[in-house]
């Protein structure tokens, strides 16, 4: 097969050659941009959150006003109990938040591996837990131990935060001591030293946007008496929860106490939770993907359209080809060999393009670095595209017969 | 004239029947994707205060220094010692204070059960500046801040609930366990974004619906309401802070302050102001660092905080970028289609056409198509607005709707589009040489 000869056509039809180039140029541009993207969100939507999802439910339990600290640390351990035993329920435990809720001001705290650390202090999120919470939420120990009964005290808002053991996250404990000599050593709370006494294997906190602190994770031994209102997290035996979710808060209302759940979204599945935090991850990648496909549909398109002119104009040509001995094959084989080319040309162009855009995307909206499998992959779908698209017109090609050489229109 | 060429391209359409819809549905597609995102990046991106954005002002203050601020950026609200200064200063036409709380209210109805609602507590200036609408009654006054009154202004929506919609000013209201007094009722408001608490709100609330109840700003720190968003620079707050007091004038951030000022020399000289007050307090010893304050007006404000969705701008730009390829997929197309067309343009420049008359047939035509094209726009971008719940996010895609405007708008850049993408073509179709069009194909 001779380039030569398609080159010097394709001389003869700039513009229109031009226009291809340019098209599928945009399209890599455009395209590998916006499927890195999808693939970006596809990644940070479905991280495991390292719990139990499809049997955690959430319950948002506010508590009516004028009830001092005592009275709502009875109220929580007798929900507690009366939670443990509803039927279908595994375990329970109570806190001041959940993985994935968002931010919020009490979820927040800071550790530091020195008393009078000069340095920026780790920013970590904490769950006030108890010794249920790690089996109510389905994670596990990798070292250590896990609370002790007699180790879960109870504190208000403004009370000093400092217990004599925290459990942490496995990264959180990589990040603050390197070497892996976590287990055993002591950090500094804001209110004062505490000891790692256990290593998870891995839990997000309620945080959802940061690669790091959404797994620096720390749970706090402690009941939360917040007199506006606690969280009760439950484990369920099934994935069936929507009986025991009704069982559970029969129960809670059976046993009294002012209290106030929503009954719109006071309680609320882990499924849900995943769902409502991620919408906007799921909108791009679904939105990019969509344009996407439409983009690589236009572009093949417009290759049919134009091939397909191509074609028509070239009758003549091809019929002098075909009646001075080339074979359908070589017609066929000639245009695929031509779209090959102007592809190629626009792919080039494209694979800057799209660089380009992942350079200003970087600046605008903290992308990662494209990797080069992206334009490449893009890449070899437009050569795909480009191929399927001059099929057609191809195959039309290939059918003209030699006659038309002679023949006047 | 006009109906001649329309005709001629009806006709010549239905000669490259194939060609012609590729152009057209191209065109539907490409214009629509523009005109679904656009529906959404209006909702996102519109000024929820037209002709007064530009007027009022955000002053952050940095109280934490850097090794606790956002990268040399002060934090998004304001300490209280800091937000009571500039209160005290008057050096604004007017200010307001305001933080997002959440109360328990309840009423004396025993029908209807305690609700946990969100709302502000705000000082007087709040209603004016932000040109609040009431139903009935109307704010409180400055002396009612003063004198840390019971007053409360409830939105529409709660006053239908517990009052059924009549005029409840001068009743009582029973929040956090407090008998407040009714002064006003609000309209429907929601401005879009939600603006005056998105600085300690933060952009994942920045669509949601405005809260049900503002109470003076005096009276809810009297009752020890705190905010529902803190930044404390030393971690959990109760570091530095064992009672509500000493809470109140930690440097925990949590209060968003707006100033209302005339012209840009206002601006200025109220920057002027916060910097000596900053550079004051570096002087007291209260800031190791020199004076970071920042002052911006509301457009600056919401753009700073990225209020915009990323679904909304991203898919903007793509599909903006998806309508640049259709255009020059139709520019190919075109030039192939008028090429085709060679011979009866020699004819008709041989039978004496103009040049200017062979571009406005062809220019014609193009409309045409891009009409053609606009109306399936139309169609699919109604689909696409419809459909707008599937794409977006909840509180983004109910934000979304279609209006005569934007059907108004698909057409016309439809038409635009195509008419542009034609003009190259156009121009080639016109050089067309008469005689040698006739000899090639006679």
């Amino acid at each position: 097969m001779q380039l030569r000869p398609i080159i010097a056509a394709l001389g003869r039809h700039k513009v229109a050659t031009a226009l291809i180039v340019l098209q599928v140029a945009l399209t890599l541009a455009v395209a590998s941009n916006a499927l890195f993207i999808v693939a970006t969100r596809i990644v940070h939507l479905s991280r495991p959150t390292g719990t139990d999802e499809a049997r955690i439910f959430v319950i948002r339990n506010g508590w009516r006003l004028g009830q001092n600290a005592a009275q709502i640390d009875a109220n929580i351990r007798a929900d507690l109990d009366t939670l443990r035993h509803v039927t279908g329920v595994r375990d329970a435990f109570s806190s001041q938040g959940f993985p994935l809720a968002g931010y919020n001001a009490k979820i927040i705290t800071r550790l530091k591996l020195e008393p009078d650390q000069k340095t920026r202090a780790q920013l970590v999120t904490f769950f006030a837990s108890d010794e249920h919470t790690i089996d109510t939420l389905g994670i596990s120990l990798v070292a250590g131990r896990n609370f002790r009964p007699d180790e879960i005290t109870a504190i208000g808002p403004n009370d000093k935060l400092s217990p004599p053991g925290i459990i942490v996250t496995r990264s959180l404990a990589d990040k603050l001591f390197p070497d892996g000599s976590a287990l055993g050593k002591t950090v500094y709370l804001p209110d004062g030293p505490t000891a790692i006494i256990g290593i998870l294997a891995g839990l997000q906190g309620p945080l959802k946007e940061s690669k790091s602190l959404d797994g620096y994770t720390v749970l706090v031994p402690t009941h939360y008496l917040d007199p506006a209102g606690v969280v009760y997290l439950v484990r369920t035996d099934s994935a069936a929860m929507k009986p025991v979710i009704a069982a559970t808060l029969k129960a809670l209302q059976e046993r009294g106490a002012a209290r106030i759940i929503d009954p719109k979204d006071g309680v609320v599945s882990m499924a849900q939770v995943r769902e409502r935090a991620y919408a906007e991850d799921r909108s791009v990648a679904l939105l990019m993907s969509i344009l996407s496909g439409l983009l690589l549909l236009a572009t093949a398109g417009g290759i049919v359209g134009l091939s397909s002119f191509w074609v028509s104009q070239r009758r003549r040509q091809i019929g002098i080809r075909r009646s001075l001995g080339a074979t359908t094959g070589d017609i066929l084989r000639y245009f695929h060999a031509e779209n090959f080319l102007i592809v190629s040309g626009g792919i080039v162009l494209g694979a800057l393009l799209a660089f380009l855009a992942n350079l200003g995307l970087m600046h605008v909206y903290e992308l990662p670095r494209m990797p080069l499998y992206a334009p490449l992959l893009g890449a070899l779908l437009l050569w795909l595209l480009g191929q399927l698209a001059v099929r057609g017109p191809a195959r039309y090609a290939a059918k003209v017969p030699p006659v038309v050489a002679i023949r006047t229109e | 004239m006009w109906g001649y060429y329309i005709a001629l391209a009806l006709r010549s359409s239905a000669r490259s029947k194939a060609l012609t819809a590729l152009v057209i549905v191209l065109l539907g597609f490409g214009v629509s994707a523009c005109m679904v995102s656009y529906a959404v990046f209006r909702a996102t991106t519109s000024d929820p205060l037209p002709g007064k954005s530009s007027r009022l002002y955000v002053p952050l203050i940095d109280n934490v220094g850097s090794s606790y601020n956002d990268q040399g950026e002060p934090i998004e609200t304001l300490s209280y010692i800091d937000a009571m200064a500039l209160w005290r200063a008057r050096k604004a036409s007017r200010l307001t204070l305001l933080y997002a709380t959440t109360w328990q209210v309840e009423s004396d109805n025993p029908l209807i059960p305690a609700m946990s609602l969100g709302g502000d507590a705000v000082t007087a200036d709040f209603f004016s500046m932000f040109d609040v609408p009431f139903r009935f009654g109307g704010g409180w006054t400055a002396d009612d801040d003063a004198q840390h009154a019971t007053v409360a202004v409830i939105s529409r929506h709660l006053n239908e609930t517990l009052f059924a919609g009549q005029n409840s000013v001068g009743r009582e209201i029973r929040l956090d366990g407090q008998l407040f007094r009714i002064g006003g009722v609000l309209e429907d408001w929601n401005p879009r974004p939600r603006f005056f608490d998105a600085g300690s709100h933060g952009t994942v609330y920045a669509f949601d619906d405005a809260g049900d109840i503002y109470i003076p700003f005096t009276r809810a720190t009297d009752m020890k309401k705190d905010s529902t968003f803190v930044y404390c620079p030393t971690a959990s707050r109760q570091s530095d802070t064992s009672h509500w007091g000493a809470y109140l004038h930690s440097e925990c951030d949590r209060i968003d302050a707006w100033v209302e000022l005339a012209t840009p020399a206002d601006a200025d000289r109220y920057r002027e102001y916060l910097r000596y007050y900053a550079a004051e307090q570096q002087r007291l010893g209260r800031f190791s660092w020199e004076p970071n304050i920042r002052l911006r007006n509301l457009t600056d404000w919401l753009a700073y905080l990225q209020v915009t969705p990323r679904a909304s701008s991203l898919s903007m730009l793509v599909s903006a970028s998806f309508l640049l390829i259709v255009l020059v997929n139709v520019v190919g197309l075109m030039l192939a289609r008028f090429m085709r067309r060679a011979p009866e343009i020699g004819i008709r420049r041989a039978l004496g056409a103009s040049r200017a008359t062979i571009y406005r047939q062809f220019l014609i035509e193009a409309a045409t198509m891009g009409f053609v094209g606009g109306l399936l726009g139309v169609v699919l971008t109604l689909l696409g607005v419809w459909g707008a719940g599937g794409l977006f996010a909840p509180n983004i895609a109910r934000l979304v709707h279609a209006d005569t405007s934007l059907i108004a708008l698909t057409v016309l850049l439809a038409i635009a589009a195509t008419v542009v993408s034609a003009l190259y073509p156009t121009w080639r179709a016109a050089q067309t040489q008469p005689a040698w069009q006739i000899k090639i194909t006679g």
